[in-house]
């Protein structure tokens, strides 16, 4: 199977601290891969560093066939990322959010309805300034903006903080269905759940480097970091 | 880009068309500051009609820096740049984009403070054409700089701060240009001011140029 991420001895630095020490990541194109570790391991950092937006300063990464560095603007488009921040107007409503980033990704507009209503979005609340809903809405609109895109890559730091259990079956069901239709997903987070069903493989992460096969628990994580569960 | 452009243009009004921050706080606070102004000089009645051109800029100067910090808040404070930079948007598009709604808001608040001008300093508007066309060469002046400084800022720390410090001394002469414009406009001196317009039109392509070649690479420094 072809590789949609290659990684090897991946170095990001932050002034003289490094955010990847030595990164090696191998992702098969169609799988869902759980990337796993504590605060600071360089979760977001690896997500940042594949999407093109973190340059390296040594090793090597092909992502989707093209080099991150090189090919930046071919690669970008092809890529969705949803970080920490939902990366949404909060003045605009939902539709209109959504709207913008089909517009941008040169996406029909009427996807973008079709979207928000996948992810159980409609009638009033999406008319509604995207800075007055809910945590889990917000989510659910920045969700929508990266199916909007249809990328080939998606990207996601925490994609479930926020959402209640029927909207994290349904995120698990439309990473399924990406999947399916040909998209590779790299999901991080340090949630303790059963990944099993949705993703087959996890690494961890810790000191900006990628312990690759590790599976199960990761040592370390006190309590106090681990996010209650919705 | 004109595409590109178009939409990020028709973004960023539509976020103002909600929010109405230019209307109900940036355009306010010109007034005030004119208003300001009239106080400080209301012993000097013929001297606050002299000083009417440069006090409506240094107050079109202000208004151009908030309208610019806003502008690129909106990308900065839920991470929205990112989706910009993983876009389809061509970064000259984006650029123009930006610049053509900070400019159009500009232009209204320039009309709002003509009128306060006006009501405040007891200025008699004269030379239509010479107004009208320095104003628009200021606006786009204003905006492209301002758009190219506030990517420049838009990594650093404490930007909020730091962007008017580097726009004050960049955007100085647009407001020295703009001021002679009006004051030759307002038959206040006997400069020509169309020389000043004609200066006016060099900084503003100037800085679209450079801005639109420029943006990508400034986007980049995030």
């Amino acid at each position: 199977m072809d590789l949609a991420v290659r990684l090897r001895s991946a170095v990001v630095l932050a002034g003289h601290y490094p955010l990847l020490a030595g990164a090696d990541l191998d992702v098969d194109a169609g799988e869902i891969l759980v990337v796993r570790g504590p605060n600071g391991a360089g979760k977001t950092s690896l997500l940042r560093a594949l999407a093109g937006l973190l340059p390296l300063s040594a090793g090597e990464a092909t992502v989707l066939g093209l080099d991150p560095s090189a090919n930046a603007r071919q690669l970008r488009p092809l890529i969705g990322l949803l970080g920490h921040r939902n990366g949404l107007y909060e003045d605009l409503d939902a539709l209109q959010n959504v709207r913008f980033a089909a517009a941008a990704a040169r996406r029909p507009r009427p996807e973008a309805g079709e979207a928000l209503e996948r992810l159980g979005l409609s009638g009033r609340t999406i008319c509604l300034p995207v800075g007055t809903l809910s945590a889990g809405q917000r989510r659910r609109v920045a969700l929508a903006n990266l199916l909007v895109r249809q990328p080939r890559l998606w990207l996601l730091d925490e994609p479930h903080a926020g959402l209640d259990v029927e909207h994290r079956v349904l995120l698990d069901d439309l990473l399924a269905e990406a999947c399916q239709a040909g998209a590779t997903v790299v999901l991080a987070s340090h949630e303790e759940r059963d990944w099993g069903p949705l993703a087959p493989r996890e690494v961890a992460m810790s000191g900006g480097t990628v312990i690759d096969g590790l599976l199960g628990p990761v040592p370390s994580i006190a309590p106090s970091e681990v996010p209650s569960v919705a | 880009m004109w595409r590109d452009a178009l939409v990020v243009a028709g973004k960023d009004l539509r976020i103002e068309g909600r929010a109405k921050v230019a209307l109900n706080q940036v355009g306010p606070y010109a007034l005030v500051v004119l208003l300001l102004f009239g106080f400080a000089f209301d012993e000097d009645r013929p001297l606050l009609v002299q000083a009417a051109p440069g006090l409506f800029w240094v107050a079109v100067l202000f208004s151009a820096v908030l309208a610019v910090q806003r502008s690129f808040s909106l990308e900065t404070s839920d991470g929205a740049i990112d989706g910009l930079r993983l876009s389809r948007l061509e970064p000259a598009g984006i650029f123009l984009g930006k610049v053509a709604a900070v400019a159009l808001q500009l232009l209204v608040l320039q009309a709002l403070l003509v009128m306060g001008v006006v009501v405040l300093f007891h200025s008699r508007l004269s030379g239509g054409a010479l107004l009208a066309l320095t104003a628009l060469a200021s606006t786009v002046g204003l905006a492209t700089a301002g758009v190219v400084y506030a990517a420049v800022s838009m990594s650093l720390r404490a930007r909020e701060t730091l962007l008017p410090l580097l726009l004050a001394p960049v955007l100085a002469p647009i407001v020295l240009a703009a001021t002679e414009a009006w004051r030759s406009a307002l038959r206040l001196s006997n400069a020509d001011g169309w020389r000043w317009v004609g200066l006016l039109a060099c900084f503003a392509a100037i800085y679209a140029a450079g801005g639109t070649l420029c943006f990508g690479t400034l986007m980049e420094e995030q």
